[in-house]
């Protein structure tokens, strides 16, 4: 029987994966996919903890998270598109208009 | 297996969730007539935007009056997910405000950018839907999920002027950074839920004060974390240190009269759903966040500050401003946490009173940054502002009173919410703090000054005399009223305040007033 | 109900979430991170088997991997993909960014492995499982208890959609 902190610990992990992604990657449609890759270590520590709890709600809340996930995705994958009209490039480190 | 959807609803949450239902008829409406209006009557948008918040004024005024006559503090909604208590009612007025101030700032604004679409106000609807669930969410996948809508709808408002590089760039980074932090809020969320089994922020804070009494006062690591990640996200939100990156980016590049909206209404909100978590949901944990939330506002106050001194974009600048001033409400917020006598409450009525004054304040000044925007000039740096005293005398001096009070001048409106945090932290012993805080509210009237001088005593670069339309003409006179008002004659609001706070007997401050 | 959770099985998904999520982040062509991040989905919908989650297994399935990956893959080929090969494939504070995450990771394991009240929560009996399945249960959860939260996500679709009409298409 496994237990529960080992699911935790994955999720844990690929929570963590995604935040490396996010923090070391120069393509926006990468970046992007790490913080997918973060919801869904998210998703898991949810499922996780309501197989525990033999709730519902965890399981619930997933489709919830999974619903902006979506929403998410759509409106970012639109904005990347109009930013590469403009631009041409997808690379993060060249969006420098704004300067600190 | 036949079950009725209807006994999970009672009649009162129809009547709760009315100024939403209204919210969301009206976007919907404006959707669909965009699509007949030829393109210069454009502005029927903006008016059908502005009659639903006017409708949803009167459902919220009839929901008030019901709460009243049915002498209750608070009535659950909708299965114990939604709450509304007057709390709750004095965030949806201030929503409500935020928005129809932005709807009349609007009109004029995107006509001249040539976006002017209707979706524009049907978005700035349906975030305010988002950001009602938020200010009254009882259950954190309610929260949750009015926090994603709040955010998406401003994402895309952010980017509205789509052939606008800076814009489009603002809004990417907005957007990539608001997805981090709620990746790490929900973490947080789905650590709390594994804790107590439940998503309502009740039933947390008793499950994790039972934890804690069981443990002798310990707290768990992974209540630790839980509260840790919970934070993290909502310091992005709020924009505080270390988290205020996406803020001067996403503020300059917005449209101006969304920035205006933002810096308002959606840090209220995200002020609403911080305080909810942490004073209800989060309380058992209080002696973990108020050191942190200690670093954190000193940290605000000083990298805000100091980087507002050197700023030439006035929406920069504003948005520097603008963190700073969250900087400032954090002490009302750490005052209050770190006391256990009543004297420590000054400290949430200093935060109601400041996000109030600074809806209408910030508006303001935002109003009149929109209003430089004419076809050739983008009016958004100092020197566009300058000698405006010659171009447009009464918006240059209603920009001056907007200035003086986001600087906590007597006897402007920014003044007391500044007085009441102030108060709160002299009451409570925190001397260090409160020094500290006065002098870098005098740091901040050195670079409102800044501003100020160069509308008043340089020459204008452009001689031509502003026209500003009906609308705008509005928004400034609303805004420039409600300043001057509540400066000179603060009681009413005070008293509002109060009753919103349903004082020592709200139970989220009952709990730790003892 | 006997639990399913062989080691074997966990051992095998999570490795496999495991090296894809990892593949996801270190490849330089972003078709190649697509397609390692719908293994990590598929992985992860078999531990949510695992756990007693089929319904959450279907929608991670049909609307994570068949849906939101391929709009993903479909942005990938609309904007040029050949661009991606010949540049930095890091950032230049990379070498800070891993050791971050690496303390991140190692605080998460420590944290879930020594935690006291996890341990008090893992001492509790198992509870019956329901007899009307998985789906139902979920249906009535979602149209019982969290209806406005439900009401409320099917308008974040709307704004979704609406949002990315708005920014993607050349003229509205």
């Amino acid at each position: 029987m496994v237990p529960l902190s080992y699911y935790l610990v994955l999720s844990g992990i690929l929570f963590a994966c995604g935040v490396t992604g996010f923090l070391i990657k120069r393509n926006i449609i990468t970046i992007f996919m790490s913080i997918e890759l973060m919801l869904n270590g998210v998703n898991l520590s949810f499922v996780a903890f309501a197989a525990r709890w033999h709730a519902l709600r965890g399981q619930v809340f997933v489709f919830f998270v999974m619903v902006v996930a979506a929403a998410e995705a759509a409106v970012g994958l639109a904005i990347i598109i109009a930013v590469y009209r403009t631009r041409e490039t997808l690379n993060v480190d060249q969006m420098n208009l704004l300067k600190l | 297996m036949q079950v009725s959807i209807a006994q999970f609803f009672q009649r009162s949450d129809y009547l709760m969730s009315l100024p939403m239902i209204l919210l969301t008829i009206f976007a919907l409406g404006i959707l669909l007539i965009d699509l007949m209006l030829p393109d210069d009557w454009k502005w029927a948008n903006a008016a059908t935007a502005f009659v639903g918040v006017l409708f949803a004024t009167a459902g919220l005024i009839k929901v008030q009056i019901a709460l009243g006559e049915a002498h209750r503090q608070m009535v659950p909604a909708f299965m114990n997910s939604m709450v509304i208590d007057r709390f709750a009612i004095y965030f949806w007025y201030l929503f409500l405000a935020g928005a129809a101030v932005a709807i009349l700032m609007s009109v004029h604004y995107m006509d001249v950018e040539r976006e002017h679409h209707g979706e524009f106000y049907a978005l700035i609807l349906f975030s305010v839907v988002g950001m009602m669930c938020m200010a009254s969410g009882w259950d954190v996948v309610l929260i949750f999920i009015g926090l994603e809508l709040m955010a998406i709808s401003t994402y895309v408002l952010v980017g509205f002027l789509r052939r606008d590089r800076r814009s489009n760039e603002a809004s990417l980074k907005y957007l990539l950074l608001g997805a981090f932090s709620s990746g790490i809020f929900a973490y947080g969320l789905s650590l709390l839920y594994g804790l107590a089994g439940s998503t309502n922020l009740v039933i947390i804070r008793q499950r994790l004060a039972q934890q804690m009494a069981a443990a002798g006062d310990h707290a768990d690591p992974v209540a630790v974390l839980a509260l840790l990640t919970v934070a993290t996200g909502l310091l992005f939100k709020i924009a505080a240190v270390p988290f205020h990156q996406w803020a001067p980016d996403a503020y300059e590049g917005a449209p101006t009269s969304i920035t205006g909206f933002m810096s308002v209404a959606v840090k209220s909100a995200a002020w609403a759903m911080l305080l909810r978590i942490l004073l209800l949901g989060l309380a058992p944990l209080h002696k973990i966040w108020v050191p942190l939330l200690v670093f954190v506002s000193i940290a605000t106050m000083t990298a805000a500050n100091l980087a507002a001194l050197t700023q030439n974009n006035l929406k920069r600048l504003l948005a520097y401003s603008s963190i700073a001033h969250v900087g400032y409400m954090l002490l009302g917020l750490i005052a209050f946490g770190s006391a256990n006598t009543p004297s420590g409450v000054d400290g949430i009525r200093g935060i109601l009173i400041y996000l109030l004054v600074y809806t209408f304040m910030n508006l303001g000044a935002f109003a009149v940054i929109t209003s430089l925007r004419r076809r050739d000039v983008i009016g958004d740096e100092i020197d566009d502002i300058a000698g405006l005293f010659f171009r447009a005398p009464t918006e240059s001096v209603l920009m001056l009173v907007f200035l003086l009070s986001l600087a906590g001048i007597p006897p402007l409106a920014g003044f007391w919410g500044k007085y009441f945090i102030f108060l709160s932290l002299i009451e409570t012993g925190h001397y260090v703090l409160a020094s500290l805080a006065v002098l870098y509210a005098v740091f901040g009237l050195y670079y409102y000054m800044r501003i100020a001088n160069a509308m008043l005593m340089r020459q204008a670069l452009d001689k031509e005399p502003l026209k500003i339309g009906g609308s705008m003409a509005a928004a400034l006179g609303v805004t420039a009223l409600a300043t001057l008002l509540i400066g000179i004659y603060p009681e009413p609001f005070i008293r509002a305040v109060d009753w919103s706070l349903g004082l020592s007997q709200h139970p989220a401050i009952a709990h730790l007033v003892k | 109900m006997a639990p399913v959770a062989t080691p074997f099985f966990f051992y095998l998904l999570s490795g496999l979430a495991l090296i894809s999520g990892i593949l996801v982040i270190t490849r330089r062509n972003p078709v190649h991170s697509a397609l390692a991040l719908i293994l990590t989905l598929l992985a992860l919908a078999g531990i949510y088997l695992m756990l007693y989650a089929p319904f959450v297994a279907g929608v991670q399935i049909i609307l994570y991997a068949g849906g939101i990956m391929v709009l993903f893959l479909f942005v990938i080929m609309l904007v040029n993909v050949g661009r991606a090969e010949k540049e930095r494939q890091f950032n230049k504070q990379w070498l800070l960014a891993i050791a971050a995450t690496v303390g991140l990771g190692i605080v998460f394991v420590r944290v879930f492995t020594s935690s006291q009240t996890l341990t008090e929560l893992l001492k509790r009996p198992l509870a019956q499982l329901p007899e009307t399945s998985n789906t139902q249960q979920v249906g009535f959860s979602l149209y019982g208890q969290y209806m406005l939260a439900f009401e409320i996500a099917s308008l974040l679709l709307l704004v979704a959609i609406v949002g990315a009409v708005v920014m993607a298409k050349k003229r509205i």
